[in-house]
């Protein structure tokens, strides 16, 4: 088999995974070596394919053959596909060969599960090692440890690796063991655990100690899918939430289930991906890291699942009328960052320019405030703006005719069929 | 006390502009206008000012002592391709000059939102660019093209510098005619008329086949979204990236191309590329874009 079709056959089994960062590591050039990881804070795209997606690292599996037999993977045992494997030569010679010509930022390496995952884990270690020490690759690289590996492996892994994910598949341990009884959420916590630890021990050590070793300097990010179980939004937020603050995640990422399998517990073949329900989940998770935003005020018992026709920051907003409007001259940064339409670049430079002037509603356009949201919600000197007419009972149509326009097309008719049943 | 109006005439240089700022202090002048290399008409009265480094520094530190980060705005919105640049820039230093630089804090300002936006415009395109400029190698060294709106090439020197730090390399902004050219550790940018990349080579071809090969294999069907897509990647970035380039352009059969490019309106009769390029090959980047 040459390498072309390798390539296909593995990228193709790889493109489920959603994670394609190149942030959190900030590595200038070395002597002799190629490459560096410091091109900007928030990462650096190199392309973005039909879906939309950025595409950062060549994301490859090592291996598609897979021993477990995962029913919503199109990797799995009983499925009857093509199977290929890298060489660690091979796997090396692409990435320079990819990242000289600036087509990618590093590498994103996981694997099918070969023979089992200690074995899996001492490939992987073996193609990075020698991505790293012989053909001298400075760039990112993010790997996947993969559950029930031992631990001395996976220490071996986060020193070659700038961030380690571990993957918790499903957001429910009965999905878990419905879907995938190969693994168990035991596993899939030990290995987070462990990084998390390693990680702020290689942090303290480097202070101490310039050449301490660096175990995953990016930390660790995690994914689950959606759609596949019937797990409620407020579930997987809240899950979300403990994972950033137990495990220090850096990113939860969201992928919604694209049906490759036709199984009795899985959804039908024919169900579209549900890609609304991941976008209204990634804003919750922009509100919880960003805003200040806690899972429990976004959803509750009463309302475990979000609004499709209204994004999570609107829909807090409608329900916590009493806080509002908000004058922009006096607001504290908190109470903007709430504010529809407000983020946080907008916020900080509300605060920093009301020091110097007074702020008029176009004044706030001009600082990229989205003032068809936000107009509803703030006060500028005491006066709302010119022109403006709305009631408790219009707001959330006149809001929802706002967010029609923002969806794509495909969606907007996925929400009219909502309407109509 | 009136200025008088007046049209001034400079290098294009950003030394050159600070001695425009210069000379309408020494004279009393206002610009109305500003004339890079080009011919000028006009009906008012023309000052030609030649470029002086100890006026241009004596404007640059009156700028940075009263604000470092002005400093840093002008450098790099003289580098944007905003309307009535120097015009713009000028009176953000008047300004400057007359009140202090407690009007940067607001971004809503008449005469620093101008800028402001422009420089937004600026730092999207060099973000982008970042990621999306596509190498070849060229007999071991790298080479790539660039069409940006902004003069990023001077920004995006560092960044590659940095990455490449052990490459030899040249960068092409066909847009404005700079060609970035770097080797062992030392870059310089320089004005070059006309350049044609040579065909890539055996190797090269693999690469970029295995790039698309990846490039498509990696998008999920279903998932599919051109708006998405294009909104993070405008189309007019596409024209230099490999993976949108037709299969065509890979070839080596040169026949069809030499005489496209003979007519083609797009690839002047011009000087032939630097000489770090391997033995010339018929043009083909021109022809195909």
């Amino acid at each position: 088999m040459d390498l072309l079709d390798k390539l296909a056959i593995l990228s193709d089994a790889a493109k489920y995974d959603a994670a394609c960062t190149s942030s959190g590591a900030r590595r200038g050039f070395r002597a002799g070596m190629i490459g560096n990881t410091s091109s900007s804070i928030a990462g650096c795209c190199h392309s973005f394919s039909a879906d939309g997606r950025c595409v950062t690292l060549l994301k490859v599996l090592m291996s598609n053959a897979c021993v477990y037999d995962c029913k919503y993977c199109v990797n799995r045992r009983s499925n009857d596909t093509r199977r290929a494997s890298f060489t660690p030569r091979e796997l090396a010679e692409l990435t320079i060969g990819f990242y000289r010509r600036n087509y990618i930022e590093g590498l994103f390496l996981s694997s099918g599960v070969l023979r089992d995952p200690d074995y899996t884990t001492e490939q992987m270690i073996r193609a990075l090692r020698l991505l790293r020490e012989e053909y001298r690759f400075n760039g990112y690289i993010h790997a996947k440890a993969i559950p029930g590996t031992s631990s001395e492996l996976i220490y071996q892994l986060g020193l070659l690796a700038d961030r380690l994910s571990v993957n918790i598949e499903l957001p429910s341990e009965d999905g878990l063991r419905l879907l995938a009884p190969e693994k168990h959420r035991a596993d899939i916590f030990r290995p987070m655990l462990q990084i998390r630890e390693r990680h702020a021990e290689s942090k303290a050590e480097l202070v101490k100690y310039r050449h301490a070793p660096r175990f995953a300097p990016a930390g660790q990010s995690t994914q689950m899918i959606v759609g596949a179980t019937g797990d409620s939004d407020r579930h997987i937020l809240h899950l979300t939430e403990s994972l950033y603050e137990r495990y220090r995640l850096k990113r939860v990422f969201f992928s919604a289930y694209v049906p490759v399998a036709e199984h009795a517990l899985l959804p039908a073949r024919d169900t579209k991906p549900p890609l609304l329900r991941e976008h209204r989940l990634y804003q919750a998770d922009w509100l919880l890291r960003f805003y200040g935003f806690r899972a429990g005020e976004l959803l509750d018992e009463q309302q475990p699942n979000f609004d499709p026709l209204l994004d999570p920051k609107c829909n807090w907003a409608l329900r916590h009328m009493e806080c509002f409007p908000v004058e922009v001259m006096t607001a504290d940064y908190e109470m903007l960052l709430r504010v529809p339409g407000i983020g946080v670049i907008g916020a900080r430079r509300i605060v920093s320019a009301r020091r110097v002037s007074r702020l008029s509603f176009a004044d706030l356009k001009k600082m990229g405030i989205v003032l068809k949201r936000a107009q509803f919600f703030i006060l500028c000197c005491g006066k709302s703006r010119d022109g403006l007419r709305f009631s408790a009972s219009t707001l959330l149509p006149q809001l929802v005719q706002i967010e029609r326009g923002e969806l794509p097309p495909e969606q907007t008719r996925q929400i009219s069929l909502f309407d109509a049943g | 006390m009136a200025w008088e109006d007046t049209v001034y005439q400079y290098d294009g240089s950003y030394d050159g502009f600070l001695c425009c700022v210069y000379e309408s202090y020494l004279n009393k002048e206002f610009p109305i206008a500003f004339y890079g290399d080009e011919e000028c008409f006009s009906l008012y009265p023309v000052r030609s000012i030649i470029t002086a480094p100890s006026h241009a520094r004596r404007v640059r530190r009156s700028i940075l002592c009263r604000s470092q980060a002005a400093d840093r705005l002008l450098q790099r919105a003289f580098l944007t391709c905003m309307e009535d640049k120097e015009l713009c820039l000028y009176r953000f230093i008047r300004k400057l000059y007359a009140e202090g630089a407690a009007f940067l804090k607001n971004q809503s300002d008449p005469v620093y939102y101008p800028l402001v936006k422009a420089v937004r415009h600026l730092n999207g395109e060099l973000e982008k660019l970042r990621g999306f400029v596509r190498f070849s190698e060229y007999g071991g060294i790298l080479g790539g093209e660039i069409e940006p709106k902004n003069r990023v090439l001077p920004l995006l020197r560092n960044h590659f510098c940095n990455r490449y730090a052990n490459e030899t390399f040249f960068l092409y902004d066909k847009a404005h005619r700079e060609l970035l050219l770097y080797d062992k550790g030392r870059s310089r940018i320089f004005s070059v008329d006309q350049l044609h990349l040579a065909l890539p080579g055996e190797e090269e071809v693999q690469y970029r086949r295995l790039w698309k090969c990846f490039y498509e294999h990696i998008a999920i069907q279903s998932r599919f979204n051109p708006r998405c897509q294009n909104t993070h990647m405008p189309k007019r970035y596409r024209g230099t990236m490999t993976e949108f380039l037709p299969d065509e352009f890979e070839r080596d059969t040169t026949a069809p191309y030499t005489a496209a490019d003979a007519v083609s309106p797009s690839v002047p009769g011009g000087r032939s590329a630097p000489e770090i390029l391997p033995p010339p090959a018929p043009p083909a980047v021109g022809s195909v874009l």
